[in-house]
């Protein structure tokens, strides 16, 4: 039981990076029509320009949870503004293929620069501890990384259900053409939302970076697993995203835990049983097939 | 998926084929193509060093085998490393295990390369476009995963070391690659062959058909899910066929054979040659080997960023790919010496 209750928590600090970044992902995809190869690399940039800021400018954990997404929506508009745009009109293939070459000149750029070792970066003050939970000690680190995102899930949820904005995103997302009608002006919707999805991945990079090693590489397998995510909640779903980070974060744990040397592979496993059982995705609309 | 890919896909029934004098030049095209493609073939060994020519031939019917299912049916797979990496294992076990021949242990791979392609293309094909790609990619990644732990079978991240290549009796060793080339690339031209027999077949068209309506073709009566299966399938026979060349080749498998890079560096091949032509996969191939190989002997350690950039620019800018960009310009050149004789 306490076993139990330790991978629990494990894999929704675990899911609390794939659902952010996930959600990034899955807004991208519904206001450009882009599926972001690069993603995985706008998560190891998050974290390595946590470690940089650390390391230069002695900026610590808590203020660079404010900076570095700030810095990753000015990355990802130049990227937008630069690259993305010239393509949106054509095959969605060309996006992919697009931000998968962006995605190797960048981790090989981090690589030249910082090697392969990795960058240290420790726990913030605050959060090194256990925190007891009855008869269980949990890492609070663990612990809030899993509140975090969770709270800034539903932060992008409200925002995007509940607010004008929001309502003008959606209207552009999921129906362009009439919202073009309506006077809305589509275009200049989408070059902030990709920014806004990148920052959101570049976030989950800062939440990593206490957590996991800081290297080049970091975002390479992850950038897999998020597609599994995607695959499983449904692309063009918010909640599909989340829902399915949190999910796949667990299964991860629990196979670590039980499964032991083959628990990568139940990821993909789900992945399949979801594809058999609904092809679209948990939350997807069958027309996103 | 729509189909705005842009490239110059022969179309089934162009109003040329009923004209004596374009057929006349299409096929003194296609002999004269013949002709260089079979002297590349003989020839390069000669001009490159034989183990980059093999890998040239490797990644070139590597990425025909991609461009059979991108160009011609539609579908982009990002997890192609699969079937070339499970043949590569699989060849070098075969050949480590059983002492056969080597044509026979990199048969024996493509044909677990197909095996392995089955439930992967039963899923993969369930979705289309660029879910097709995310699925394909994820179950790539999770072969990679078994590859890593199985490390009794696979050697885990140390690799299969030794892979003998023995030719009935024979054993080529590493300083005889300009004669294995010569006998593996029989192989590779019997992949390309295949590719191109796919292609120009009624099963073909009805490909091809898929492609450009998959509702209308479904319509017709056409079970579209099946042929798509098949052409995963087969496609994957060729992949399989090439990584078992390459594994033996090189003597030596790694668990690079089933990263995702490689699933992206054969795509980056096919579209810089052009896709849907078949012949520019080989052109991307060998431009790809030669810089990599090029770099990597000066010593530059950010391969990525240059091919990353090719990429990124091919995509940008060139999206017809070198093939397609001369095939573009010798048809327009056809045409108008046509309408200026005609």
């Amino acid at each position: 039981m306490e076993a139990f209750l330790q991978y629990t928590v494990q894999g929704l600090a675990a899911g609390g990076f794939y659902a952010l970044a996930a959600l990034g992902l899955a807004v991208i995809f519904g206001a450009l029509g882009v599926v972001n190869f690069a993603h995985g690399s706008f998560y190891m940039l998050g974290a390595v320009t946590a470690a940089v800021l650390l390391d230069v400018l002695d900026i610590h954990f808590w203020a660079s949870l404010v900076i570095v997404p700030i810095l990753m929506f000015i990355f990802g508009v130049i990227v937008e503004l630069l690259l993305v745009q010239w393509l949106l009109k054509l095959d969605i293939l060309y996006n992919f293929l697009l931000t998968f070459g962006l995605s190797l000149v960048l981790v090989d750029l981090v690589k030249r620069q910082y090697g392969v070792s990795g960058l240290p970066y420790e726990q913030p003050a605050g959060l090194d501890g256990l925190i007891r939970l009855g008869s269980v000690e949990i890492p609070a680190y663990q612990l809030f990384v899993f509140l975090f995102s969770l709270a800034v899930c539903l932060i992008v949820w409200l925002v995007l259900a509940k607010t004008r904005v929001g309502m003008i995103v959606r209207a552009a997302t999921e129906e362009p053409e009439r919202a073009r009608a309506l006077g809305i002006n589509v275009s200049a919707w989408v070059t902030p939302v990709f920014g806004f999805g990148v920052a959101l991945a570049g976030l989950a990079g800062v939440l990593a970076a206490p957590f996991r090693a800081v290297t080049a590489t970091m975002g390479s397998n992850f950038v897999i697993i998020l597609f599994a995510i995607v695959v499983i909640g449904g692309l063009g779903s918010v909640l599909g995203a989340v829902v399915a980070g949190f999910l796949v974060g667990l299964v991860e744990a629990y196979g670590q835990g039980y499964a032991g040397t083959f628990s990568q592979v139940l990821i993909f496993v789900l992945m399949a049983v979801v594809i058999m059982v609904r092809p679209a995705g948990l939350f997807g609309r069958k027309e996103a097939v | 998926m729509s189909t705005d890919l842009e490239t110059p896909i022969p179309t089934k029934f162009d109003v040329s084929d009923f004209d004596p004098q374009a057929r006349r030049a299409r096929s003194i095209r296609r002999i004269l193509l013949g002709v260089v493609a079979l002297v590349a073939v003989i020839g390069l060994p000669w001009w490159v060093y034989p183990p980059i020519a093999v890998d040239i031939a490797a990644w070139a019917l590597f990425a025909i085998s991609v461009d059979l299912l991108l160009g011609f049916v539609g579908l982009l797979s990002f997890g192609h490393a699969a079937f070339w990496g499970v043949s590569a294992y699989s060849a070098g076990l075969i050949a480590q295990n059983l002492g056969v021949p080597f044509p026979v242990a990199i048969i024996g791979g493509a044909i677990a390369a197909m095996i392995i392609a089955v439930p992967i293309g039963y899923l993969a094909v369930k979705r289309a476009g660029i879910y097709f790609a995310m699925v394909t990619l994820a179950f790539a990644q999770m072969i990679w995963f078994v590859a890593n732990q199985w490390n009794d079978v696979t050697g885990g991240e140390n690799g299969l070391q030794g892979v003998p290549k023995s030719f009935f009796g024979i054993e080529l060793i590493e300083t005889e690659a300009f004669y294995f080339y010569y006998v593996a690339v029989i192989l590779i031209v019997l992949g390309a062959w295949l590719a191109w027999r796919i292609v120009n077949s009624p099963f073909g068209r009805v490909l091809v058909a898929i492609r450009d309506n998959p509702s209308r073709t479904r319509a017709l009566g056409y079970d579209v899910e099946r042929y798509k299966l098949i052409a995963f399938v087969l496609s994957a026979g060729i992949a399989g066929i090439a990584g078992g060349v390459f594994a033996i080749s090189h003597g030596f498998v790694s668990l690079q054979e089933l990263d995702w890079s490689t699933s992206g560096k054969v795509v980056l091949m096919t579209v810089l040659g052009g896709m849907g032509t078949l012949w520019g996969g080989p052109i991307g191939a060998a431009v790809i080997v030669l810089l990599e190989d090029r770099l990597a002997t000066s010593g530059f350690d950010g391969i990525g960023i240059i091919t990353g950039s090719i990429f990124i620019l091919c995509v940008l800018l060139f999206r017809r790919g070198i093939w397609g960009t001369a095939k573009n310009l010798i048809d327009k050149a056809t045409a108008a010496f046509a309408k200026r004789k005609g």
